[in-house]
């Protein structure tokens, strides 16, 4: 007996909804395991885990802070893998874009007016597209694979920001550690709460508005599931896949500069020499598990800024490892993938054997 | 000095030069495995613990494989059976690699490791020079050389060969001749892994004998980047590799020396050069499309 896909003649909506669903469902069931494999008690982990967290407004705040930035750059994400453009050096533009919003309260920190925080966010964003740009410029010119240079930046960019912290942009009056100076009142997001919550989060949920109105209701929208789709039609269609490769990655990049600013200078106060728990490359899981849809994802964006408090919670109160976050991240990401193809397929048990097809 | 740079050239760019060449088996097949990393990392922490639980660096080195294996085959299963996206699946292996080698690790940071005894090649190893260069070597740079030569052959000698690049070519036209796409890809897919997992171990037993946490550092990507500098050719991995190792280790030298140059800028280099490489081999448009297997990356449903 084998089990075999059959393509449906169209994709499952239900399917589509559960999917998601049913991936964080059975990771669930495989964090238990984990738990299990390391002596603990499964059901107090997965509590120490996904729940408790939520049960006190000083970690639902946390949640939201490490939710804003997976949000930001996985809405960039999702334009660019909606469009068929393989970006996964968000990390990279993300420190980038820190790197140049930091500029103003590091080399000028006396410039203290309301213009300040506009401007950081501005160079941010304009660094991260940069940063962004370059993996899209040279697959629009030399057709070089922008999976593998755009991975490439982000060891670079992570150098750059470990050089000027350790060397130029180290704070001179702070004992040699390395870290940059703290920023000034003038430079920092305002807080909302009592926490670390900046105005960070609401701009965050700003940007998933317009986006999904730009997906749904606009041209641009339509150019980018077009070109993602079906490259051809789109051509016919007058639009041009080497101006959309580039405008996905400037996009993707502004937002994950963006949030790399608004990170420094609403939840660290100053540069160090890591500024990313990997955040741009769990919102590669985020985007995935918000299926490519900006309400979504802001959903998906809390579940896996879940997954990092509740690394941080089972390590404190059970000592397990924090690197059981990554475990279950990855494992989440490859649930969700499994899950999706139900969308498109459906599974049929065939009795007895065959010398070929794909058995499963 | 120039010999002890040459040595520490083979050991830089004998896990790239591994990796890369089962990497180009898989997108021979016409799969693109995105996850080297993740099975390079699993392999290098399987490898060290083994090793260090039961004496034998041979043993490790099994493990090591077996563990590469079993990351591509969970890989293979997605990809091959499930058809999923080849690049969000590699991008998850590697995810879900570097954390559980860093669970597995935890318990072997700081502990010292052992390193794979040196094989002496009877008279070869005396020759002045290139005696100790070329034989005074571990068993994986021996094996590392073998692996492309063997590949090289079977690719393009044997039928086996001419099978897998048509699946990788034209998966349509090898279903109809009778052949298993999905079988052949989930063997080339398990070979990629062992690959990785081999050169992960070579990281941990060889390269620099201890665990630390994502030691493989990107080599996983960079072995990616070589597949396409290469071509898809079996021996021009081997240039790709050592002039890989020969930046890195230059890099290492040039910190060591001190000249007036930050430490990070040197760091980057590799990954600076293989983004230059990539766009030169890239920009050759002829040279990529010839050699360049027509279904990497697409999905194979038999329909029947």
């Amino acid at each position: 007996m084998r089990i075999e896909l059959v393509k449906r003649t169209e994709h499952s909506r239900l399917m589509a909804v559960l999917s998601p669903v049913i991936a964080v469902f059975l990771t669930l069931i495989a964090a238990a395991i984990l738990f299990q494999l390391s002596g603990k008690d499964p059901l107090l982990g997965l509590f120490t885990f996904f729940i408790e967290p939520l049960t006190d407004t000083w970690s639902l705040q946390e949640l939201i802070v490490k939710a804003t930035p997976l949000v930001l750059i996985a809405c960039g994400l999702a334009v660019c893998y909606l469009s068929n453009n393989w970006n996964i050096g968000a990390e990279g533009q993300f420190v980038f874009g820190a790197l140049c919003g930091s500029f103003i309260p590091i080399v000028f920190p006396d410039f203290e007016t309301v213009l300040t925080l506009p401007l950081m966010l501005l160079l941010g964003a304009l660094g991260g597209a940069a940063w962004g740009l370059i993996p899209a410029i040279l697959k629009t010119r030399f057709n070089t694979n922008e999976i593998l240079t755009s991975l490439m930046l982000v060891y670079v960019a992570s150098l750059i920001l470990d050089y000027l912290v350790r060397g130029p942009w180290r704070d001179p009056d702070g004992y040699n550690f390395p870290e940059s100076r703290l920023f000034t009142d003038a430079a920092t997001l305002p807080v909302i709460g009592d926490g670390r919550m900046s105005i960070a989060a609401p701009i965050a949920v700003v940007v998933v508005i317009v986006l999904t109105i730009v997906l749904a209701k606009t041209l641009k929208g339509f150019e980018i599931r077009v070109m993602g789709e079906s490259p051809r039609a789109g051509s016919f269609a007058g639009f041009s896949k080497k101006r959309l490769t580039l405008f996905a990655f400037a996009l993707a990049g502004g937002l994950a500069g963006l949030a790399g600013t608004m990170e420094v200078s609403g939840s660290l106060g100053q540069l160090l020499p890591t500024i990313s728990p990997g955040y741009g490359f769990t919102a590669i899981i985020v985007a995935f598990l918000g299926r490519l849809n900006p309400a979504a994802i802001l959903i998906a964006g809390l579940v896996l800024a879940l997954s990092y408090i509740g690394g941080e919670g089972v390590q404190a109160s059970m000592g397990v490892s924090d690197k059981i976050a990554a475990v279950i991240q990855g494992l989440l990401l490859f649930f969700v993938l499994a899950c999706d193809t139900f969308i498109l397929y459906r599974p049929r048990i065939v009795p007895g054997r065959s010398a070929t097809g794909s058995e499963i | 000095m120039f010999e002890a740079v040459l040595l520490t050239v083979i050991t830089a760019a004998t896990p790239l030069l591994i990796a890369a060449i089962g990497e180009l088996v898989v997108e021979r097949s016409g799969v693109l495995n995105l996850g080297v990393e993740g099975m390079m990392i699993m392999g290098a922490v399987v490898g060290f613990a083994v090793a260090n639980q039961t004496g034998s660096g041979t043993l490790g080195v099994l493990a090591a494989i077996v563990a590469g294996m079993g990351m591509a085959l969970i890989f293979g299963f997605l990809v091959l059976s499930l058809v999923t996206n080849q690049v969000a699946t590699g991008l998850a292996l590697t995810i879900l690699g570097l954390g559980v080698s860093g669970m597995i690790g935890e318990a072997y940071i700081g502990v010292p490791g052992l390193r794979l005894p040196e094989l002496y090649i009877p008279v070869l190893s005396e020759l002045p020079l290139i005696g100790p260069v070329f034989f005074q070597q571990d068993a994986v740079v021996y094996l590392g050389f073998a692996l492309v030569a063997l590949v090289a052959f079977v690719l393009f000698r044997t039928r086996t060969g001419l099978i897998l690049r048509a699946v990788g070519d034209n998966h349509g036209s090898a279903h109809a001749l009778g052949y298993s796409v999905i079988k052949v890809r989930y063997l080339a897919v398990l070979f990629g892994g062992g690959c990785a997992g081999l050169a992960g171990a070579y990281m941990s037993l060889a390269y620099t004998p201890q665990w630390v946490e994502n030691m493989t550092a990107g080599r996983g990507w960079i072995a990616l980047a070589l597949v396409v500098f290469a071509s898809w050719l079996p021996f021009r991995v081997i240039a790709g590799a050592y002039l890989f190792g020969a930046v890195t280790v230059l890099t290492f030298h040039a910190q060591a020396q001190g000249i007036g140059v930050p430490s990070q800028l040197l760091s980057s280099l590799p990954y600076i050069a293989t983004i230059a490489v990539l766009v030169l081999i890239s920009a050759n448009r002829r040279l990529t499309l010839v050699n360049t297997p027509a279904c990497l990356g697409k999905p194979f449903v038999p329909d029947r």
